[in-house]
């Protein structure tokens, strides 16, 4: 058969232009782009925050994506998906940028495995060395549970975004830029979803209002200061947990009043008190959601160490 | 050191300039604004494109055929670079990008200028007119759509759906 025949022939890895669909043949998301460190800056330290801002992006994306074929209407399930794939973009970059500021924050696969950088960081890391807040990784029980948490993760993750516009590391503060125009989407989308949910229908309230009180507890975590953005933080290559927060709240607030929902008991005090506070997903420890959830998203790639997508 | 000659600087351009979007193939990466800049190496094309979503998966396309088109021009190792800074923003699409969208019946965008990041919670932006009626009693779908870069919209007059291409 010659080639003009077969329909498939041009979806073969025939030559560097493999295209059989989107979403193969990726390379580097920052090649041409000078991700040398700025001096003052440690690139432990920035890899790490680097790290702890992708895993944030990466678990609440493959949470997102978990609503596609299940969501209430196409509409919704479309929306959810663009906003994962969003944020799985910007974890992309967070990866790549961690990998070329400290290679050494990269697992080691054995010698000839083709699998790439950010790729590594996603798949070949175990729980406890993943640093995303607890938030990320609640299961949504309900669409209500999946727009308040999101409503409250993309405010927050917007005003982190917009604090490190300014961050010293021209490549991380070139990533918030574009994040940040994404992300006031999500946050956009969100909001509406629980005006509209909690002025609904009887149920739609009832249930706005449950996901309200689940959720809320797990925003504690959020203004909390941290090891790793607190060690970057005099350098002027981190965001201020705290002042984000305070941020965050306003916004919070607002959305509230909005949907005419009182305050939520025991609403965290973001005065970034940690005193008394367990052990967070920032130091490893994690929710029991998490270990499913990476499981479910890594074993592919796991059984694979090899292999080239 | 002496440039090359404007001629080659010009082909290599014009090849990059032709390239259309994956997923928009009536705009041009040039109408889509973005390609960055295309200059010579020496005899070797240099091309910066930037992305529009951090994660448009088509960007992968964008640089393959961009490959293709130079090579087919005469400039066989192009190197395709990637900007992120400045971010891009649908303000960087051209008129001819705006009117090839309107004639296949996609919305094109509003202005952005200098954007502020308030919450769009009661004041929300005006709704676009129909490409295909020019009514403007539209309403909003989705502001997601099928690709990362259009929201869905529905006319109430002609009562046809339509893609637009969402601020950015
Ligand atoms: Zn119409």
């Amino acid at each position: 058969m010659t080639d003009h025949e077969n329909a498939y022939s041009g979806l073969v890895e025939a030559d560097s232009d493999a295209r059989w669909a989107f979403g193969t043949g990726f390379d580097d998301p920052l090649a041409g782009i000078d991700a040398s460190v700025p001096p003052g800056i440690d690139g432990g330290r920035l890899a790490a925050y680097c790290l702890v801002l992708g895993d944030d992006s990466l678990v609440m994306a493959q949470r997102l994506i978990q609503w596609c074929t299940r969501a209430p209407e196409l509409e919704e399930e479309v929306a959810l998906a663009n906003v994962a794939l969003d944020l799985l973009g910007q974890t992309r970059l967070l990866y790549a940028r961690a990998a070329a500021a400290d290679p050494s924050s990269v697992p080691a696969l054995p010698d000839g495995s083709p699998v790439p950088a950010e790729d590594r960081l996603a798949f070949f890391r175990d729980p406890a060395e993943f640093r995303c807040v607890h938030l990320v990784e609640l299961p949504d029980t309900d669409f209500a549970t999946a727009i308040v948490r999101l409503f409250a993760f993309a405010a927050w993750r917007l005003a982190l975004l917009e604090a490190l516009e300014g961050s010293v590391d021209p490549v991380l503060a070139a990533v918030a830029a574009k994040a940040v125009k994404e992300v006031h989407y999500h946050r956009d989308y969100a909001a509406r979803w629980l005006v509209t949910l909690a002025g609904g229908t009887d149920e739609s309230r009832r249930r706005t209002l449950d996901a309200i009180a689940s959720t809320w507890p797990y925003l504690d975590e959020l203004g909390r200061a941290d090891d790793v953005s607190s060690a970057l933080l005099p350098s002027g290559g981190s965001a201020d947990p705290r002042a984000v927060w305070s941020s965050t709240r306003a916004v919070l607030d607002q959305v509230l009043a909005a949907a005419g929902v009182p305050e939520p008991k025991g609403a965290p005090a973001g005065n970034g008190d940690s005193a008394g506070a367990g052990p967070g997903g920032r130091d490893g420890r994690h929710t029991e959601w998490l270990e499913p959830l990476l499981a479910e998203m890594q074993e592919l790639a796991r059984a694979h160490p090899a292999g080239r997508w | 050191m002496t440039g090359p000659e404007p001629t080659l600087t010009a082909r290599a351009r014009q090849a990059a300039e032709s390239v259309v979007d994956p997923e928009l193939p009536m705009l041009t990466l040039a109408d889509l604004g973005v390609l960055r800049s295309v200059e010579l190496d020496d005899d070797r094309a240099v091309v910066t494109i930037t992305p529009t979503y951090t994660g448009c998966p088509a960007l992968v396309t964008m640089k393959a055929d961009l490959r293709l088109a130079l090579a087919a021009a005469g400039f066989p190792d192009a190197e395709i670079r990637t900007t992120l800074s400045p971010a891009w923003t649908t303000d960087w699409i051209t008129e001819e990008g705006r009117r090839a969208l309107h004639e296949h019946g996609i919305a094109p965008p509003s202005p952005v200028g200098a954007r502020t990041v308030t919450l769009q919670l009661l004041d929300r932006p005006p709704d676009p007119a129909c490409p295909r009626c020019g009514s403007t009693d539209t309403r909003v779908v989705s502001r997601f759509g099928a690709s990362a870069c259009t929201s869905q919209h529905a006319c109430s007059s002609c009562a046809e759906p339509f893609d637009k291409v969402k601020e950015l």
